[in-house]
């Protein structure tokens, strides 16, 4: 059967969207990689109900093309809708430094899901650094799993425009402050214009350098912190590989939707951090604004919300950059790409023989050829390029097999 | 609470808990060595993005260890 509305993801607008199309009597499809609905957002609570939706769990999509009365979103079986809504979040940014891949050294999301979703500590005694305001829940939640947090090291500095959009929302400059009381009651240190520039240890972390940080992010004033494991967090890119294979339009990381979150593809919205990360309040109401762009007009009262939040999300954005000189933090043997091992040298070498844009760095010297596509390093190797980041194009959003593909040809064949 | 086989070595796991995170609450944070450095690698990103926590399960490679929930008697190596 084909459907109204294909939602892929299940965090908070994946969600809210499957339920409000389904109160409207659209025939809905919701689908996530996942065995239990909730994104990483709500990984751990207790899975929602949801009535008269299709909850199609443990499907990771790897392609979703136009057809001629809709779209196809492809993961284990194929699903046919009439509409697209890609709701599919956001992963941890993470900038290299010398021995980040080492084990023991986790991005905050993951360290965070650990607990969550997993219900394990993901060590004794951690150190949690980065930038952004997700450095805080990060920590509390390691606090309350019996992690020893011995420091929280905020890379930025803070920043009067930050003041003025907490200003904006109170319940998130409440949030902010239960976060901070927390950390203080536990006497864990929450450090500005401070990071990790370096892990060190043989087989898995055995400790950190800890450097003071100029407002550029140029190191200064370094010691030590023993420790066993790392959860640092830069920011998030959103996770734009389907709506990528659309042709959608971005700008910057995310992708472009207008106020009722349809893309610039007819038939394809989108919801939440995909259309540039602003947190789970807001991809609630971009979640119910995109079932306002199929039926009836969308309240007043959203569209207020979504400016709202989309303001402090700017605030926040501004608030919190990764800057240039975290460059600095680097030798030449760092490794910048994990996958393929591609050191910051043969980064520098590559520039050397004229490569001065991303992809030709890639092609000569491979960073991004791995595993992950350039997930994790991606904007690295473009800021050390000079550029900026920029969604990269992935035919395919998730690996398959050789035989899922030639099932998948059959069955389209049938 | 269900077991699996690390390298022969018996792993205890929460019903739907991943591999990986089994591993690593057991202290085993690495399961595989890169190609070109022999560099240790185990959880990272642990919701699917990185690629580096790959392991073999019941003879399937590459499969990411932070993505697949551990079941009983899985035969698991890095």
């Amino acid at each position: 059967m084909s459907y109204d509305l294909a939602v892929v993801g299940a965090g908070p607008a994946g969600l809210t969207a499957a339920r409000v199309a389904a109160r409207r009597g659209l025939r809905v499809a919701l689908l996530d990689a996942y065995a239990t609905p909730g994104g990483q957002f709500l990984r751990g609570t207790a899975p929602p109900r949801l009535t008269g939706v299709d909850v199609m769990l443990g499907q990771r999509v790897w392609a979703v093309e136009k057809s001629s009365d809709g779209f196809r979103v492809h993961a284990s079986t194929t699903t046919t809708a009439t509409t697209l809504l890609v709701a599919t979040g956001a992963h941890d940014k993470v900038v290299p430094f010398p021995g980040w891949d080492l084990p023991g050294v986790l991005t905050a999301g993951g360290a965070q899901a650990l607990v969550k979703g997993e219900r394990i500590r993901p060590g004794e005694e951690m150190v949690v650094a980065g930038t952004g305001p997700f450095l805080l829940p990060v920590a509390v939640t390691l606090l309350d799993a019996g992690v020893r947090v011995k420091e929280v090291l905020e890379a930025n500095r803070p920043s009067p425009r930050m003041a003025a959009a907490l200003a904006l929302v109170p319940s998130k400059a409440r949030e902010a402050l239960g976060y901070a009381s927390r950390l203080a009651a536990a006497r864990v240190p929450y450090r500005t214009g401070h990071a990790v520039v370096a892990a060190h240890g043989e087989d898995s972390v055995e400790g950190v350098t800890v450097a003071r940080l100029t407002p550029g992010w140029r190191p200064y004033a370094w010691r030590t912190v023993d420790c066993d494991t790392v959860a640092v967090g830069y920011g998030f890119t959103p996770q734009v590989d389907l709506l990528l294979q659309l042709g959608c339009a971005v700008a910057g990381d995310h992708v472009v939707t207008d106020d009722r979150q349809r893309t610039s593809v007819e038939g394809v919205l989108a919801a939440g951090e995909v259309t540039g990360v602003a947190g789970a309040p807001s991809a609630v109401v971009e979640g119910a604004l995109a079932v306002h762009s199929l039926v009836g007009e969308p309240p007043p009262r959203l569209l207020a919300e979504k400016a709202r939040l989309r303001r402090f999300a700017r605030a926040l954005d501004l608030s919190y950059p990764v800057r240039d000189g975290w460059r600095d933090w680097l030798t030449p043997g760092t490794v910048v790409c994990r996958c393929e091992e591609v050191t910051l040298r043969a980064i520098d070498e590559a520039r050397d023989l004229g490569a001065h844009d991303p992809r030709t760095v890639k092609l000569l010297a491979r960073p991004g050829m791995g595993w992950c596509q350039g997930r994790m390093c991606g904007h690295a190797v473009a800021a050390l390029t000079g550029h900026e980041p920029a969604p990269q194009k992935r035919p395919f959003a998730q690996p398959i097999t050789l035989a899922d593909l030639t099932l998948h040809d059959r069955e389209d064949n049938a | 609470m269900i077991e699996f086989r690390f390298e022969g070595r018996p792993v205890a796991a929460e019903d739907g808990q991943s591999i990986g995170a089994a591993l690593h609450a057991a202290g085993i944070r690495s399961w595989r060595t890169t190609r070109i450095g022999g560099r240790p690698r185990g959880l990272f990103c642990a919701i699917g993005a990185c690629f580096d926590c790959l392991l073999t399960v019941n003879g399937t490679p590459d499969q990411r260890a932070c993505q697949t929930v551990a079941r009983a008697g899985d035969e698991v190596t890095g």
